[in-house]
């Protein structure tokens, strides 16, 4: 594990050692080693997905399939049993990606005002509240989900889509506005007081000046929200309605309340497509998926 | 005057746009705590009831065998998981980190499990695990008939697979967050070891270790909240079995709350559940911003 040419290791320009010494081989064989035990499960699902259930009975776990077929994703999708309806997984699907659209925008929207407000603005107050909100990021769920369920309740709201779009804003507020908060605040305080000078108004300068700067954090919020919500469980089974179960809960559904034999082929193709949409961000998105999970923590 | 009577106007409309903010705090988090440190001390079962019945509930609470037990999983299991989590994280941070070939294709397969949901990666490695078509049956075809590898189905086992799955979700997060500690590392300090003939692993434990102070903490913080919710992966997994082998306090609380009917009992818990939080991330928090604050100076 001997460093070679130590005065490299800048990120950008970084020269590979090229010789190949013990050290070098350790290294590589610990990564190679390291990325299969990642892959495994990826693996796994992947093949399973696409097997007869007469070969997965053989109990070749790792085998490639004899005979591909795609009737379990088929399956998965239209006709497995989530409790006691068997539609398959696209109901699940359409309900996550109605909760989760208007759940990112609304959160990203709230977020980005409160961050807008908090850095430059700094009303009197408002440094207590964002440090309560901070604290309610730590606030264990179970503490919130029965009164929030009789407040939702109370409004007519609990079991419905504006509800459980309503509690996911609520959960990734915290999130959100430290996100734009640290965004706004790594901008130059001059700009806003030019603004100012300039006779622009709270939400003129927020619309005009400061929406139209912060694609990159806008861009990281939506792929936190987005991965979030799409795989959020909790919050779903309690707040959605039996109507709107987003598709984690569905997943569940199918998989552990299955009577006779299990479909392992149709189960595996299930979870898969309910990975899909996060998977594709993630694999899309690269980097910026990094700096989401970095970002509200850097500066604190 | 007129300057004064516009800022006024502006601060007006900054406390408006804050309204949603201010709402969720007093209602969302203070609210609902009040809320559920007030039914913790009455005697609700399904409905909220008036009554005060002191810490009858809490007393209930701790003589319930099955919360004992959460507790105790949740101990044994956040232990684990983290250490789990940092360990591997930070091996596999400071290998990708030698100047490797493919480092971007690494880190995305390091990476990924933490895109998906805790329900998925648990479902996969509930198939995996299960020992008649899973490891087990694979190594006992390949002619190692007295192989068992049932941790899954087994009492005192069960938890340590959920640690597996949980660990192989999440420490791509440390991964990922050691990584960049390490790139913000002055290349003068690895000079500087060097000429002293210092031996590299040394240099790792003794300084650089100490230097990623903040991104460690932060990770902590990440993954102890991560401990705390515990729940999505258990009821993949295992849903509490075999028996109640894998029970933990969220699982509990959810299960008190909506299926035994006892809100009185599940807000004690829930109330154990914050202050527990509370004692523990806030010393790491308050470290966490102290380093920060040295690190900005």
């Amino acid at each position: 594990m001997k460093r070679d040419a130590i005065a490299d290791i800048v990120p950008a320009v970084r020269p590979r050692s090229r010789r190949l010494t013990p050290a070098r081989i350790g290294v590589y064989g610990f990564l190679i080693m390291a990325a299969l035990f990642f892959l495994v499960p990826l693996y796994v699902m992947l093949v399973t997905s696409v097997k007869p259930m007469h070969e997965i009975r053989l109990g070749n776990l790792f085998a490639l399939p004899m005979s591909p077929t795609l009737a379990p994703w088929r399956s998965a999708w239209q006709s497995a049993c989530t409790g006691l309806e068997c539609e398959g997984i696209r109901g699940g699907f359409w309900n996550s990606v109605w909760i989760t659209f208007p759940s990112m925008v609304l959160s990203i929207a709230v977020g980005a005002v409160n961050g807008y407000a908090l850095s430059f603005w700094r009303p009197r107050g408002a440094n207590a509240l964002f440090a309560v909100l901070m604290m309610g990021a730590f606030i264990p769920g179970q503490v919130m989900l029965y009164p929030l369920v009789r407040a939702l309740a109370a409004v007519e709201l609990y079991s419905t889509l504006p509800g459980i779009v309503l509690v996911h804003v609520i959960f990734g507020m915290p999130m959100m506005t430290l996100l734009f908060r640290n965004y706004y605040a790594s901008l130059p305080e001059e700009l806003f007081k030019a603004a100012r000078v300039d006779g622009g108004g709270f939400w003129r300068i927020f619309l005009e000046l400061m929406l139209p700067m912060s694609t990159p954090v806008i861009v990281v919020a939506a792929i936190m929200q987005v991965t979030n919500i799409w795989n959020d469980f909790l919050l779903g089974l309690v707040f959605a309605g039996s109507d709107n179960l987003p598709m984690t809960v569905q997943l569940n559904n199918i998989i552990n309340t299955t009577t006779g034999e299990r479909l392992y082929n149709v189960n595996m193709a299930a979870t898969i497509l309910t990975s899909l949409v996060p998977l594709a961000l993630y694999f899309l998105s690269g980097r910026w998926f990094v700096r989401g999970i970095a970002a509200g923590a850097v500066k604190g | 005057m007129v300057a004064i009577r516009k800022n006024r106007a502006a601060c007006w409309s900054a406390y408006i746009a804050l309204l949603p903010m201010v709402l969720t705090v007093l209602g969302a988090y203070i609210g609902t705590m009040l809320w559920t440190a007030r039914v913790s001390v009455s005697s609700a079962r399904i409905f909220p009831t008036g009554d005060f019945v002191g810490l009858g509930q809490y007393e209930r609470l701790f003589r319930n065998a099955r919360w004992l037990l959460s507790l105790e999983n949740l101990a044994i299991y956040g232990v684990l998981f983290v250490a789990g989590c940092l360990v591997l994280g930070f091996l596999l941070a400071v290998f990708i980190d030698q100047k490797v070939m493919g480092e971007g294709a690494l880190r995305t397969v390091f990476l990924y499990p933490y895109a998906m949901s805790f329900v998925a990666t648990g479902l996969v490695w509930q198939w995996i695990l299960n020992p008649e078509l899973g490891i087990q049956r694979v190594v006992r075809r390949l002619g190692f008939t007295d192989f068992t590898f049932d941790w899954i189905v087994d009492q005192d086992k069960a938890l340590y697979t959920i640690v597996l799955a949980t660990v192989w979700q999440a420490s791509g997060l440390v991964m990922a967050l050691l990584l960049s500690g390490l790139r913000g590392i002055d290349d003068e300090l690895w000079k500087a070891a060097r000429i002293d003939g210092i031996p590299v692993w040394r240099v790792y434990v003794s300084i650089v270790l100490p230097l990623l102070w903040p991104a460690l903490s932060t990770a902590l913080i990440l993954l102890f909240a991560l401990v705390i919710k515990l729940f999505d992966a258990v009821v993949a997994m295992t849903q509490g079995g075999p028996g109640t082998a894998t029970e933990v306090p969220a699982k509990f609380i959810m299960d008190y709350l909506f299926g035994r009917a006892n809100i009185g009992l599940a807000s004690a818990a829930s109330i154990v559940l914050l202050t527990t939080v509370v004692a523990i991330v806030a010393p790491l928090y308050y470290a966490r911003a102290k380093a920060v604050q040295r690190g900005l100076k």
